[in-house]
């Protein structure tokens, strides 16, 4: 009978493509809702998928119809209670008009339209911004990367994993189990027999001798045409299993400035920066660490909502963060077992005579021990026309510039915005590709 | 054994159980109830599929476009928080008839879904007189194929862009797409093709011919009548407004003109449906019913699965009262169902009051040849104005009031007793009127050679505006189609 068609295991995701063309509708309102969640969304949460919520405006279809509030309305109501031909009720104030409103034709009203982007859909509207290479964002993206391990052995495989050893291993076991004979007892054998024909007369004892040991000869050689030499039995590949990559550690510490002249769009700024290097690190480290250092002039480690929300006055110094984070790196991850990366932000405030310490903490202490370290310099967007040369600027900017030049892993940039980010981490992201290649 | 008899046992389902299922509903569908239906095809799918298949108006395939995705968003929302449960089947006109069941019913429900939509449904499609002239079951799945891949090529050639605001336009005039009166012109997907290539031709020159006009003034020079004779040229006035901008837009390129003939096309599917919805349900519904109750009868489902079924079926029926938060107008399946029992009561034991009423059927005793030739011959509206009994008035307590805008009150005009019940039957009967319900728009003129702007006039029936805001949206698409400016009156 062919009345029923199982369509079970047809594809799914025939909307695909309507959903795409509608995400790039929206697009606009998408990425200020992808924007408003950085703010919200704590660093470890930004590559997930969540919910989005769009005002109907750009997505409405307009229809010719009828104004349920104009006009004459004829209504057919069912449930009548105690009403009676002729009655009169007052319409409740606001036009509402009582009976049987119909719902807009999208049955949504006039509500928001909420929907939920995906991992993936948020972190392409999270890199807009932010001007990545497309090799970069692909890196990101990539939930695992994946090396085959050996996983022991397997009786069957392809030819180029045999595991010569072990399958030889086998057939001598088994040739031992089974009594095969070895070719030097053959060998000792036909030379016997050989001996035993050169003699010119040989006696009786010699001619039975001659008989029996032809007669062992041909069992041996029987018994080794039985028991063959390599059995497909013995046979063993090596097996490989995809196994996530070294289970390394690394540990991130946040560094930034709070005083009262890190305003909203600064600390959105450094968080996107802060935000951009956890993405990468959870990329290439199975387990990842953050520390918060905040500072003003003196320096404290916090939790992430502390971080960035609440505030805090006082003076600037900077150095007092750099201090903080020796101390926790000396207590808590020794560079040994631990990756350590740095990533510090703040609007170039220091106060006077600060820099040299905080240059001497980092060539003597903290340099040494880092895989990273991003300093972010956040300024104004005006200011970017007279800031145009890295060889002027303030007191730390030009600290940090020499210890840049000691130190091929320290980075220092001004961003005013997004786009300056990502060249920070340029030749991390370079190196990451490098070493993806390579393994 | 007893239990030899029955279909099925339990509430898992197996191809083989729905095999003969399928075929002691068809043996009471074909023998009693003596439908007559397209070939069945049912397909079982997953609820992501039921999900698909929402969104792209319940059809198999459909070409492209951003609002599915926005439905189909709505819809997956509403489902996931539990908001509205899905469908338990879909059903297409099409011949063979196509209908989808989901997965997750169970045994019992895969019966009351096969006799609802594979022979109920199917039933109202193959024989209602709407579907028959209106509609093309055999080629419907062709022509989307056709119109699939034909606006993708446009996406190739052309640009998403450029065919999505084509789209978006074309779906605002979607409504106002349709003939009401006229048939309208076969689609068979080859046709289609042959008919689309001469039409890229023949507009490519219309518009060459115009613009020639345009540069020699001289010869268009104005006669007295020329308004009227122009009108007369266009079929004006023409209520069908993408057809008019398909054929006579000055700006419009030949494949864009293809997306609007699509578009309209695909309305013009869809219109039947909109006018028969009490009756499409009201006939699947008493089918379900009418088999089930008869498989029941005959030791054929045990009494769990039928206690299962009716509790679905009270479910679809309920109707809250117009002050029960949970109403939203009147259930097509508890009105078309409630009428056509009332049919069958009315023929077998008719009451006095039945009797006045409908003094042609009342104890004639063949109920299903009266229902048979309603389904065949009658539309909501109709239907209602025909067959609504007093008494289904009664059991709904329905009452009919008219709230005009200028009055502070709404007023109670009848109810459900004896000076009300044909005043209630005719308001009801109104309110199903497609061409009263949707506001009566009509091109009168446009003057190709003159000012081009398009004249479009809305007719006012009882006083009744359109709703402003999506007025100004949806004429905004009309100057992007026509080009040059339009004026609504």
């Amino acid at each position: 009978m062919s009345h029923f068609i199982d369509r079970r295991l047809n594809p799914k995701d025939k909307n695909l493509g309507n959903r795409r063309r509608f995400i790039k509708r929206v697009r606009e309102q998408v990425k200020e809702a992808v924007n408003k969640s950085i703010r919200t969304r704590g660093i470890r949460d930004m590559d997930r998928s969540g919910e989005v919520t769009v005002p109907t405006d750009g997505i409405n279809e307009p229809q010719f119809h009828h104004d349920p509030r104009g006009g004459r309305h004829e209504r057919i109501l069912p449930g009548n209670k105690q009403f009676r031909a002729g009655d009169r009720i007052e319409k409740p104030p606001g036009g509402a008009g009582g009976s049987g409103r119909k719902g807009s034709d999208n049955g949504e009203g006039e509500d928001d339209f909420t929907f939920v982007l995906s991992r993936d859909e948020f972190l392409d509207i999270f890199f807009e911004d932010l001007e990545l290479p497309d090799l970069v964002k692909q890196t990101l993206k990539e939930i695992e990367t994946a090396k085959p391990r050996r996983a022991g052995l397997s009786v069957t495989g392809a030819p180029a994993n045999l595991n010569v050893g072990r399958t030889m291993r086998n057939a001598y076991g088994r040739r031992l189990a089974l009594r095969r004979p070895t070719d030097a007892t053959v060998r000792e054998l036909r030379k016997r027999i050989f001996e035993l024909e050169e003699i010119h007369a040989p006696t009786a004892k010699q001619r039975k001798e001659l008989k029996e040991t032809r007669e062992e000869l041909d069992e041996l050689l029987r018994r080794q045409k039985v028991v063959p030499y390599i059995d497909p039995l013995d046979v063993r590949y090596n097996y490989f299993v995809p196994r996530p990559e070294p289970n390394a550690k690394a540990v991130m510490f946040c560094l930034m400035d709070v005083s009262a002249s890190m305003g909203e769009r600064e600390k959105d700024l450094a968080k996107r920066f802060f935000v951009l290097l956890h993405l990468f690190l959870t990329r290439r480290y199975d387990r990842v660490e953050l520390v918060f250092i905040r500072h003003t002039h003196r320096a404290s480690e916090v939790d992430e909502e502390t971080f960035f929300y609440a505030r805090e006055t006082g003076g600037t110094v900077v150095s007092s963060a750099l201090e903080q984070m020796k101390k926790i790196v000396e207590a808590r991850y020794s560079p040994r077992e631990w990756n350590i990366y740095a990533a510090q932000a703040s609007d170039g405030d220091n106060s006077p005579g600060d820099s040299s310490r905080c240059m001497q903490l980092l060539n003597d202490h903290l340099m040494p021990v880092c895989q990273y370290f991003a300093y972010v310099e956040i300024i104004a967007e005006e200011e970017t026309r007279f800031l145009k040369h890295d060889g002027n600027g303030t007191e730390l900017w030009l600290a940090y510039r020499e210890v840049a030049q000691a130190w091929p892993n320290f980075k220092t940039k001004r961003i005013a915005n997004p786009a300056g980010i990502y060249p920070v981490f340029r030749e991390l992201f370079a190196r990451g590709g490098e070493e993806a290649q390579h393994g | 054994m007893a239990d030899s008899k029955l279909i099925f046992e339990g509430t898992d389902w197996t191809f083989e159980k729905l095999d003969r299922a399928y075929e002691a509903i068809e043996q009471v569908a074909t023998k009693e109830l003596r439908l007559d239906c397209f070939p069945n095809q049912i397909e079982i799918i997953s609820a992501e599929q039921m999900l698909d298949a929402y969104s792209s108006v319940g059809m198999p395939l459909m070409y492209r476009h951003w609002s599915f995705g926005k439905h189909f968003i709505q819809h997956e929302r509403m489902y996931r928080k539990g908001a509205r449960g899905l469908a338990f089947e879909i059903v297409i006109n099409s011949n063979p008839c196509v209908s989808y069941c989901l997965e997750e019913n169970t045994m019992a429900l895969q019966a009351l879904v096969m006799a609802h939509a594979a022979f109920g449904h199917n039933h109202f499609f193959k024989n209602n007189h709407l579907f028959r002239q209106w509609t093309d079951p055999d080629g419907i799945l062709d022509y989307l194929d056709y119109a699939r891949g034909f606006i993708a090529r446009c996406e190739e050639r052309h640009g998403e862009r450029q065919v999505e605001r084509t789209l978006d336009s074309a779906h605002a005039l979607m409504s106002a797409g349709v003939f009401r009166h006229r048939r309208p012109p076969d689609l068979s997907a080859s046709e289609e093709k042959r008919r689309a290539i001469e039409r890229f031709k023949a507009q490519e020159e219309a518009v060459d011919y115009l613009l020639d006009t345009f540069e020699r003034p001289q010869t268009a020079a104005p006669v007295p009548d020329a308004a009227s004779e122009r009108r007369r040229r266009m079929h004006l006035p023409e209520e069908n407004l993408l057809f008019f901008l398909e054929h006579h837009s000055p700006i419009l390129e030949p494949w864009q003109r293809e997306i609007l003939g699509i578009v309209r096309n695909v309305a013009q599917y869809f219109y039947p449906q909109k006018q028969t919805q009490i009756m499409n349900e009201g006939c699947a519904t008493f089918t379900h019913f009418y088999i089930m109750h008869r498989l029941h009868e005959d030791g054929r489902i045990d009494d769990g699965a039928m206690f299962e079924i009716l509790h679905n079926h009270a479910n679809v029926l309920t109707q809250p009262d117009f002050d029960d938060p949970r109403y939203s107008g009147i259930n097509p399946y508890t009105l078309g169902f409630g009428m056509m029992r009332d049919i069958k009561r009315i023929c077998t034991e008719p009451e006095d009051e039945d009797r006045a009423w409908f003094p042609e059927i009342a104890g004639c005793g063949d109920w299903l040849g009266v229902l048979t030739e309603a389904w065949a011959n009658y539309r909501d509206e109709s239907f209602i104005q025909q067959f609504l009994s007093p008494r289904l008035m009664r059991e709904l307590k329905l009452f009919a009031l008219t709230d005009d805008a200028a009055d502070r009150y709404v007023t109670v005009d009848a109810i459900h007793d004896e000076q009300g019940y044909e005043r209630v039957r005719d308001a009801l009967a109104r309110s199903r009127d497609v061409s009263i319900n949707e506001p009566d728009i009509q091109l009168v003129d446009a003057d190709l050679m003159g000012d081009r702007v398009l004249r479009i006039r809305h007719f006012r029936r009882d006083g009744i505006p359109l709703e402003d805001a999506d007025r100004t949206a949806t004429l905004a698409h009309v100057r992007r189609l026509w080009g040059y400016d339009v004026v609504l009156e």
